[in-house]
């Protein structure tokens, strides 16, 4: 199921061969393993290690994520618009929840 | 808890990514503020010039870090050809260090850049959480 | 020198010398340009995260009653516009001050049958963020309300009070010190215009509550319990203090 919070800032049309940005936004902890709680124990490391965006169908862009990345982790990224048709963006974490979200262009 | 072997050095870390190629200077905007107020979400944006030789395409953007806890940032791949193609994150800096992206391109060839960041901390710091 | 300078001249000296204050400026005034165009940025603003739960959380029938705000109170554009700008606020029933988020747990508990959000909790952040974000851009509007006076008394003499092992008061730092460098940022004048606000050294959005602990602790004072007299009474201060800059809501800041 989608979680409520994703940002997805993209075009709703294009010109086929347009190269186009596409930005991401979506709420996640970014635990990075290396905190530790008020009674000294190590907080657990839970990232989202993994983002795909899928264009028709074809990966077209992914992301391996470290616990570098930020809170809330941002990623823009461009691609060419070829056809009309659903970006698809896939957020796995290491808990293994997957966030999904959707984005329909219109590629003339 | 602690891993007892030390971090791969940014060194180690780009060459890892190369899988052995040279690696050379040039070709890549890395776009990093040299000062930041907090460590905690740098902007970084990484774009590939237009000069990047006919048919050739990127395939891989790898982003390092000199003293982070781990050597690796991220690594984006391009499953499509995308002219000058360009990615952009936030990431944490822990202290001041070398931030180093490498890109490698569809004939294996790699390009590198490297910015120096100097990272202020925050004045006071809280209690942990609210 | 013209006469005309001369006058000129003696205008900027006689308004340096009659202690004229600085201009008023917003928290964005002393921040980074990386942060400020992050907080200009309303798809990557991470605070507009927690403003679009807010949405949701609107229109969710919860409690109770199974209500959700929505049910009395319609399109919060409409009806949430310029409400965080006048707020901290006198409420009757209660004989209290009410801060936006208290405002909203009372709506919880009275008119939604739910139980009160935790302080700091996700989606009290997250609703308070979504109807303080419906006076972004509005002048902050504390309201002349003749029952606001003790109130507004005690919060300035809290801001002016030293505490702490180091001996400061918000004054101290706030008023006097405002510009100046504490260890890599610049001290602000302190003025909360975009509460809730995503503070970067959070990683996340939190109350004007969480900063002025956080600032308590700071300075090596214990902090006022959240829901506190105190710190309400500081929210209300602080408000008044900074009209009539425009709401911000969310800000990002370091």
């Amino acid at each position: 199921m989608s979680g409520a919070r994703v940002l997805i800032n993209a075009p709703a049309t294009a010109v086929a061969g347009e190269v186009i940005e596409i930005r991401t936004l979506i709420a996640h902890v970014m635990e990075t393993g290396h905190r530790m709680g008020a009674q000294g124990e190590v907080i657990p490391r839970n990232i989202i290690n993994r983002f795909a965006c899928r264009y028709d169908g074809a990966e077209v862009f992914t992301a391996d994520l470290f616990p570098a990345i930020a809170a809330n982790p941002f990623i823009a990224f461009t691609v060419v618009a070829t056809r009309s048709g659903t970006l698809a963006f896939e957020w796995t974490d290491d808990q293994g929840t997957i966030e999904t979200a959707a984005h329909s262009l219109i590629v003339t | 808890m602690a891993d007892a072997t030390p971090r791969p050095t940014l060194a180690e870390a780009i060459r890892k990514f190369a899988n052995g190629r040279e690696v050379q200077t040039g070709l890549l905007e890395l776009d990093v503020p040299p000062l930041v107020e907090n460590g905690n979400a740098v902007g970084v944006t990484v774009q590939i010039g237009p000069g990047i030789g006919v048919g050739l395409h990127v395939r891989r953007i790898g982003l390092f870090n000199e003293k982070n806890p781990l050597a690796e940032i991220a690594l984006f791949h391009f499953g499509m050809p995308v002219p000058s193609p360009k990615v952009a994150t936030r990431v944490r800096l822990a202290t001041t260090q070398d931030v180093t992206a490498v890109a490698e391109l569809s004939d294996g060839s790699c390009w590198e850049s490297t910015v120096h960041v100097i990272v202020t901390l925050a004045a006071c710091i809280e209690d942990l959480g609210p | 020198m013209s006469g005309r300078l001369a006058a000129l001249a003696a205008l900027c000296f006689a308004a340096q010398t009659s202690g004229a204050e600085p201009a008023k400026l917003s928290g964005l005034a002393f921040v980074s340009q990386q942060t400020r165009a992050l907080q200009a940025d309303d798809t990557g603003n991470p605070g507009m995260l927690w403003v679009l739960e807010g949405e949701q959380l609107w229109s969710a029938r919860t409690g109770t009653a199974a209500k959700a705000c929505a049910d009395c109170h319609g399109a919060a554009p409409q009806s949430m516009r310029g409400v965080a700008a006048r707020y901290p606020a006198f409420d009757a029933s209660e004989r209290r001050l009410l801060n936006l988020e208290a405002r909203i747990d009372q709506c919880r508990t009275l008119r939604q049958g739910a139980p009160a959000f935790t302080p700091e909790s996700r989606e009290l952040l997250a609703l308070a963020s979504f109807v303080a974000h419906q006076s972004r851009g509005l002048p902050i509007a504390p309201p002349r309300d003749p029952r606001l006076a003790p109130f507004l008394a005690s919060g300035a003499r809290l801001f002016r009070q030293r505490r702490g092992q180091l001996d400061l008061s918000c004054h101290d730092c706030h008023d006097q010190r405002a510009g100046q460098k504490l260890a890599g940022n610049l001290i602000p004048q302190a003025h909360p215009t975009g509460y809730p606000l995503y503070r970067l050294e959070w990683q996340a959005v939190g109350s004007l509550q969480r900063r002025l602990r956080g600032c308590m602790t700071g300075v090596r004072a214990r902090a006022f319990d959240y829901g506190s007299p105190e710190l309400i009474d500081l929210e209300l201060f602080l408000m008044s203090r900074a009209a009539p800059l425009p709401m911000e809501t969310p800000a990002v800041r370091p």
